[in-house]
């Protein structure tokens, strides 16, 4: 195993959780020294920091919420001076008020550290040319990979994203061997790299892409890894916690949470109880070391389990599965839980039909109605209306056995969804309560 | 000298504008076309076209993303008259041939029926000793 950190990555499980421990102690009573909120929150919940007596105490302390941040706009949370702050970041607020998260020279550290830590794990180095387009600027993206990158020393370039033929010409010409971006942007860069007559697999070095930002698929990286031959790797991280941090190893089965930066925690999100390793539900995440923007038991909303067991790569850092979703991203169609995520699963299992969906979500008197678009593959096409009837009630067909919720599926001429450079937008919800 | 002719398939949403859009191509293109439908099924349809110069329209279609492709047809000449389907679908009918679908145009004096058969080869063959008249792909040029 190459590690960025051998102290830190080798820790026994016993190790880490000692480590965790003490440093939630004193992040705890650093904040109910220091921070108005979270005095406030404890005195509310009628917890001292004495009352912290090991790990598992930590459930004594109170939530804190996405409407924490937004509530408390644009700083009333950070801890410590002006002075100390060195960035901010600003999310995009997409369902809301933005919100800002604020940084020390120890924070951005602590992110690199954690980065560098990931692309280590997946066999990145300082030989790597290492491409970031996720976007640079408020969103932390560019940013969060661009100094993980360099903190291991590979040649960065920070091509943001936007305009794609250049980005493929810059992998082809400086020799690119891995590349940072959301799922969706990466698919429009091979899409566009096919276009421009360039095999992705002969004739450039890309091998890695790091993908984040937005749900996908074990099946989107089997389509990946066999239409270009790069091996893509998840990446998890939101602007809360600092941006993206953590990744697979070359594993690829499950990502490693560093125990000294991260606390994780999956509970149920209805009834807020812990579950065990394997359980699906809400994660619950604690930054032990996080100093201008403390988080701690964050609710993310993303959906995941955890699994503790040692890793085959010799790290004893908590893995965190695949996010399946959000708390907040499900639909609720007729009364039946759906995630967006369920349905581009679905969809990959069917060879004729691409990448790119839209799900439009309507309502017709009182009954919800679930219209999933999906643009047909130029090469799936036959002459037959026959074929493509039976092509759009087989995808109806496999979508209500696995929703378990009925919905009609448009075949769309390849290329008509937009495509995305940043998060993609998959759902139009047009239900009117 | 072929009896098949190429016969463009083009996959269009059944939304306002689509079509359009797709002419505007063949436009700029300057397609000259023969003979076109347009089958409708749920939500999509199939623009079907003989067209002038086929593969250079494929061509430029699929570089613009669309699913597109080609097949081969036969043109039958037929009497513009009443009576000249029935002729025509005898003949194949009696060759146990199977049409999956056709359609015609008209020029001048003469109409001429487009068909998608099973067997191609054999239907130009019957047809041809039952004393049809078939367009060969040069007919279609210019």
């Amino acid at each position: 195993m190459s590690c960025w950190n051998p102290r830190a990555e080798e820790m026994s499980l016993e190790e880490i959780q000692r480590l965790q421990f003490k440093l939630l102690k004193t992040q705890v009573y650093r904040l109910y020294s220091f921070s108005e909120f979270y005095h406030k929150r404890m005195k509310e919940a009628n917890v001292h920091p004495d009352d912290i007596n090991s790990l598992e105490d930590i459930r004594k302390l109170p939530f804190m919420y996405k409407k924490d941040l937004r509530d408390n706009y644009p700083n009333r949370l950070f801890v410590g001076g002006q002075d100390e702050l060195v960035r901010y970041h600003v999310s995009s607020g997409t369902t809301g008020k933005p919100t800002v998260v604020g940084y020390t020279q120890r924070d951005l550290d602590n992110w690199a550290e954690s980065v560098a830590r990931a692309m280590t794990s997946i066999g990145l180095g300082r030989h790597d040319t290492i491409q970031v387009s996720y976007g640079y600027g408020l969103f932390t993206g560019g940013l969060g990979a661009h100094y993980g990158a360099e903190r291991i020393g590979a040649t960065v370039i920070p091509a943001s994203t936007g305009n794609t033929e250049r980005q493929v010409e810059l992998i082809k010409d400086l020799n690119v061997t891995a590349i940072c971006c959301t799922p969706s942007y990466f698919l429009h860069i091979a899409e566009t790299a096919e276009k421009m007559g360039i095999s992705i697999e002969k004739d450039t070095k890309l091998r890695t892409a790091v993908l984040g930002a937005e749900p996908w698929t074990e099946k989107m990286r089997k389509r990946i890894k066999d239409s270009t031959g790069v091996n893509a790797y998840d990446i998890y991280g939101t602007s809360e916690l600092s941006g993206p941090m953590f990744t697979e190893c070359t594993e690829m089965n499950g990502m490693h949470i560093w125990g000294d930066i991260a606390y994780v925690e999956i509970i149920d999100p209805e009834t807020g109880e812990p579950l065990g390793p394997g359980e699906r539900g809400e994660m619950v995440i604690t930054m032990l070391q996080k100093e201008a923007l403390p988080i701690v038991r964050y609710k993310t909303g993303d959906i995941t389990a955890y699994e503790d067991s040692p890793c085959p790569c010799g790290r004893n850092h908590l893995r965190i599965e695949r996010l399946s979703g959000r708390v907040d991203d499900m639909l609720i169609i007729r009364g039946i839980n759906v995630f967006p995520s369920q349905v581009e699963y679905t969809l990959m299992t069917i060879p004729e039909l691409g990448e790119h969906f839209q799900i439009v979500v309507d309502r017709k008197g009182v009954l919800d109605t679930m219209m999933v678009r999906v643009e047909l593959k130029p090469s799936a096409f036959s002459d037959k209306l026959s074929d493509l009837i039976k092509l759009k009630k087989n995808a109806e067909y496999v979508l209500k056995n696995s929703l378990n919720v009925a919905a009609e599926v448009e075949l769309l001429e390849p290329g008509s969804l937009a495509r995305f450079e940043g998060k993609a937008k998959r759902v139009v919800d047009n239900r009117r309560d | 000298m072929s009896c098949l002719i190429d016969q463009i398939s083009v996959f269009v949403e059944n939304r306002p504008g689509k079509l359009a859009a797709i002419a505007e191509v063949m436009e700029a293109q300057m397609v000259d076309f023969l003979a076109f439908s347009i089958a409708e099924a749920d939500g999509f349809g199939l623009l079907r076209a003989v067209v002038s110069d086929p593969q250079s329209v494929v061509a430029v279609m699929k570089d613009l993303g669309y699913a597109v492709i080609t097949n081969k047809v036969i043109a039958v000449k037929m009497k513009d008259q009443p009576g000249g389907l029935k002729e025509i679908a005898n003949v194949l009918g009696t060759a146990q041939i199977n049409v999956e679908y056709g359609y015609a145009y008209t020029k001048n004096d003469s109409a001429v029926l487009i068909l998608r058969v099973d067997d191609a080869e054999k239907s130009v063959e019957v047809l041809k000793k039952a004393g049809f008249n078939l367009l060969e792909e040069e007919n279609l040029k210019a």
